[in-house]
Formats: C-alpha cells, structure tokens, sequence
C-alpha cells in the first residue's frame, strides 16, 4: 500500500536506536534505512515551519578534497566554480556527465584555503566519490569519502538559530549567530550523555543550510558523537516546540520549498537548464569541466521541456509519474513530485511540460488515477518563509 | 497492535464493516497508520451502488494515496461527513469516530475475522 517496506540490506545510521526508541516508522531510501514519521507527517511539517525540527540527515556523502589543486579539481569536476566560493561559505552545484546529464546535485562547502566538503545525496554518494577521485586525477588534490565515519544532523525552522546557540559558548555564540545563510564554520558544541560524558564536547562542522525552505543549521559531527548531539538537541529545543522529523515532513516541506529531488526532478535525462537551474553551471570559468561542451550546446538550443510548479485547483493531488494533460487532453508532459500542501492547504506539484506549455497561469490539467484535475501552471516556489 | 475489535470484519485491502444495519464500514489501524496523515477522502456517493472488492474511494495522506476496496455490495445510505471535514478522525479513531460510509448490504466480499486479520497483517 506504501513504500516502507525496510529492505533489510539497508545500512543503519548511528542514530537508527535513537529512531527505533522514538517509535519512527522507518523507510529504505537510498539504500539507508530512515525515519520516514516520528508520530504524524503534518505535525512534524509545521513544527519545521513554525518552530524547528530535528532531522537525522546522516545517509547523505561526505567527500572531502584536500590540497594545493582541490579547487582546481573541483572547476573541472562540477558545473559551478569552486575556486570562486569564499572561506567560510558554500554553494549549490552539480556533478554532471560528460553528456550534460545530471549525475547528482551537490553542496560544496569550502571549509579552508585548500579544503572542501562536497555532499552527495544518499543514493549517488559512492558514485559521486569515484567520480570526483577519478576527475581529481592529475590534480593536486587528495579525495577523501568521509560518509561513513560522518553523521549529519540538521536543525530546521525559526527556533533552529536559539537552540543551536545554546549549545555553544564564547566566540562560537557570534559565530552561530552571525552565521550567513549557505556559510559555515567549525564549532565546539557542550552535549550531554549518549556516550560523552557530561561536560562533554563534539567538534562539529555547523553550516546556515538546509532543504526545508527554512533558517536552520546542519551539523556535521563525528559519527561516535551522533547520539550525544542528537540527544542534546532534543533536549534543547523540546521546550520551544523542536520534534524529530522524518523524511515525509522533509519531503513535504522541500516540495513547498521548490527545491528538486534528485531521482524526481533531476536524473540521468535531465540538463540543469531544464531544471531551471542553468545559473548553477558557470560556462564562464577558467578551463575545462566535464560535460561543458555538451552544456554549452543545451544552452542554446530550446529545451524540449521544462520544470514548473503546478497548483492543483480541485483537492486529489497529483503524484509523482502522473502524466500531464494539455488543452485537448493530450500528454504534454509528467509529474516529478506532488502533494497535499500542508501549509497552503491546496495541492502543489512539480512537472516537465512543453515549454510553450510552461508559462505562469497557464491551465493544464493532471491525470489523477483515470480522472484529470485541473491545475494552474504557478512560479516556484510555492512557499516562501516570512522574512524578519 | 494486534488489538482488532472482534466484532468486526475485515479485508484484506484493511477495510472493516461491522454487522449493524445498515452496515458501518472504515479502514483499519493497520490502514491508518501506514498511510500517515489522512488529509482527503473521496468516498462514495449516497444512493450509490458499490460491489465488493472493487475500488469505491480514495484515501490520500502527504506521503501517499491509497485506493479504497468494498468489503461488501449494496446501496450506500450515509457517508460520514465529520471524517470528511476532518479526515483526521480516521487517524485518530479508524475504528470509531473515523467510521466512513454506511451500506444496505445485499452481498459479502471475502471477509476475515479479526484473528484472521491480525495474522494476515503480522501482528
């Protein structure tokens, strides 16, 4: 009836005794076993918007370049400029085939002059760290796969910036405080039990990211660290409305965000400039990456089809796969994601459609299980958090 | 878990009907809990005619949608507009307040008793 079926070869994250004792039901994604619910999909959704939620995003690569060449290698690896990304800051790219295809979509995090931390999506995450090995060849620059020795927990909504601070003292307060969205910098966070000592300390790498559209924090902690950091963030945070959340809430909350899912919106078959993400790929930098000739090509011929935001104006929701319907009723294009909107309260989804199909309040209309649903062509994303 | 009323009958698709007259039918804990949120459903309309085992409604959560099966054949008399409003209820009470339709039976689908149910469902 769902998919949670746990496919038992799936890996377990430190935290996994941590879910099982919050009574989550788990999921396989990625070929990690997950939270996909604490208690209630909607309940975890609005705490991330309205307070904060604990997700435990330690399925996801860690892959670190070290060296005189790292942002060298990294120009010619990904579509964006690595050389180009401050100390202390980060940037949304892509890993791409030399066909243009999206092979995976990445944050690339520079930590030092010479040090970068590339993650990787759970299920692409080995083939992402062979890549950039093989790419990094001749380089000056060593390629290390940190995933497993590396969990990853993120702090998501308007309380995420308190909770995080509490858990920080002296210079590390400013430096969580004053945090810029898509920066990060290296902290010392006090925690309690779950192995550490009281008094304890963990060394985290503490980044302004996140998939929820959001504030929020995402802290990368040593693996034998996870359970006393995700302890003392629950602890923490439960008396300002913090709940562990699940990969439901995240995928509902990313969805309302806009932000693609790779295996949805991107995929071996999709550019970034039908993704609507053509600004991430930088033709304009300094030699040769993989894929740009194919890139530079697909800039300049119209894309066959295109990614919208497609509002539902009856109630039945469309769901990823359903075809999309045009004015006479014939496909025009198909659904990469769709959902009840929990904090619009309407359905939302997000399709490829023809681009003369594409324009905003065009009425197009989804195949929903034999029937077709209108909907109306809206700009993504369909939720955008109340700046202060 | 493996807690079913034993009074009732069930599906194998996780649908309850109980004996009354008209007939009261849901979905089950089991239905419930692993569609998680339920936030639609589409249910038959009153005066319709349904045929066991064949799909009569939807039930839809953020995750996912799942189709709903008759457990019997009849006329529907009454839908449950309170689970309708609120499809919460089904959630909170799937066996309860989260009721969803009620049928003149003229006929049974395959129906399982609640020891039946619990084996079929593992629990």
């Amino acid at each position: 009836m769902t998919d949670t079926n746990a496919v038992t070869e799936d890996k377990k994250t430190p935290l996994y005794d941590e879910h099982t004792a919050l009574g989550a039901v788990l999921t396989g994604f990625g070929g990690w076993l997950m939270p996909l619910r604490y208690t209630s999909d909607l309940a975890e959704h609005r705490a991330v918007r309205e307070a904060a939620g604990l997700f435990d995003l330690s399925h996801m690569g860690e892959i670190w370049l070290r060296g005189a060449g790292a942002a060298a290698a990294l120009d010619h690896a990904l579509v964006g400029a690595a050389s180009a990304i401050a100390v202390g800051r980060a940037k949304y790219s892509m890993i791409c085939a030399e066909d243009g295809s999206v092979l995976d979509d990445l944050i690339v995090y520079r930590t030092a002059d010479e040090e970068f931390l590339v993650v990787a999506n759970a299920g692409n995450a080995v083939l992402v760290a062979s890549e950039l090995l093989a790419r990094a060849a001749g380089f000056d620059a060593v390629v290390e796969d940190r995933s497993e020795a590396t969990a990853l927990v993120a702090v998501q909504g308007p309380q995420a910036e308190d909770i995080v601070a509490g858990l920080v003292a002296g210079a590390d307060v400013d430096a969580v405080r004053g945090m810029r969205y898509y920066a990060s910098a290296p902290v010392t966070l006090a925690v309690t039990g779950g192995g550490v000592a009281d008094g304890g300390s963990v060394e985290a790498l503490v980044a302004r990211t996140g998939y929820t559209g959001e504030d929020g924090f995402e802290l990368f902690v040593p693996a034998e660290s996870a359970v006393a950091v995700w302890r003392t963030l629950l602890a923490a945070g439960t008396g300002v409305g913090l709940v562990p959340a699940g990969l439901s809430a995240r995928d509902s909350l990313r969805l309302e965000a806009g932000m693609p899912l790779y295996g949805h919106e991107l995929d071996r078959t999709t550019t970034p400039y039908e993704a609507g993400l053509g600004r991430v790929v930088r033709l304009d930098k300094a030699g040769d990456f993989v894929g740009k000739a194919a890139l530079a090509a697909r800039k300049v011929s119209p894309p066959a089809r295109v990614l919208v935001g497609l509002r539902g104006l009856g109630r039945r929701p469309a769901r990823a796969g359903y075809p999309v319907l045009g004015p006479s009723g014939v496909a025009v294009g198909g659904v990469t994601s769709g959902a009840p909107s929990p904090t619009l309260g309407y359905p939302v989804a997000m399709a490829y459609v023809t681009p003369e199909l594409s324009a905003e309040g065009t009425e197009l209309s989804v195949e929903v299980r034999g029937r077709a649903e209108p909907v109306v062509v809206v700009p993504l994303p369909f939720y955008r958090r109340p700046q202060n | 878990m493996a807690d079913f009323p034993a009074a009732l009958r069930y599906t194998i698709e996780h649908e309850w009907v109980d004996t009354s007259t008209p007939a009261v039918v849901g979905v089950t804990s089991v239905a419930a809990d692993a569609l998680g949120d339920v936030v639609y459903l589409e249910l038959p309309e009153v005066g319709s005619t349904i045929e066991a085992g064949t799909v009569i409604g939807e039930i839809e959560s953020t995750k996912s949608v799942s189709e709903l099966f008759s457990p019997v054949s009849g006329t529907v008399v009454e839908v449950n507009q309170a689970a309708v409003d609120d499809p919460a209820l089904v959630n909170a009470d799937p066996f309860g307040a989260g009721w969803l339709f009620k049928v003149d039976v003229s006929g049974e689908g395959a129906l399982l008793s609640a020891e039946e149910y619990a084996a079929h469902t593992g629990s």
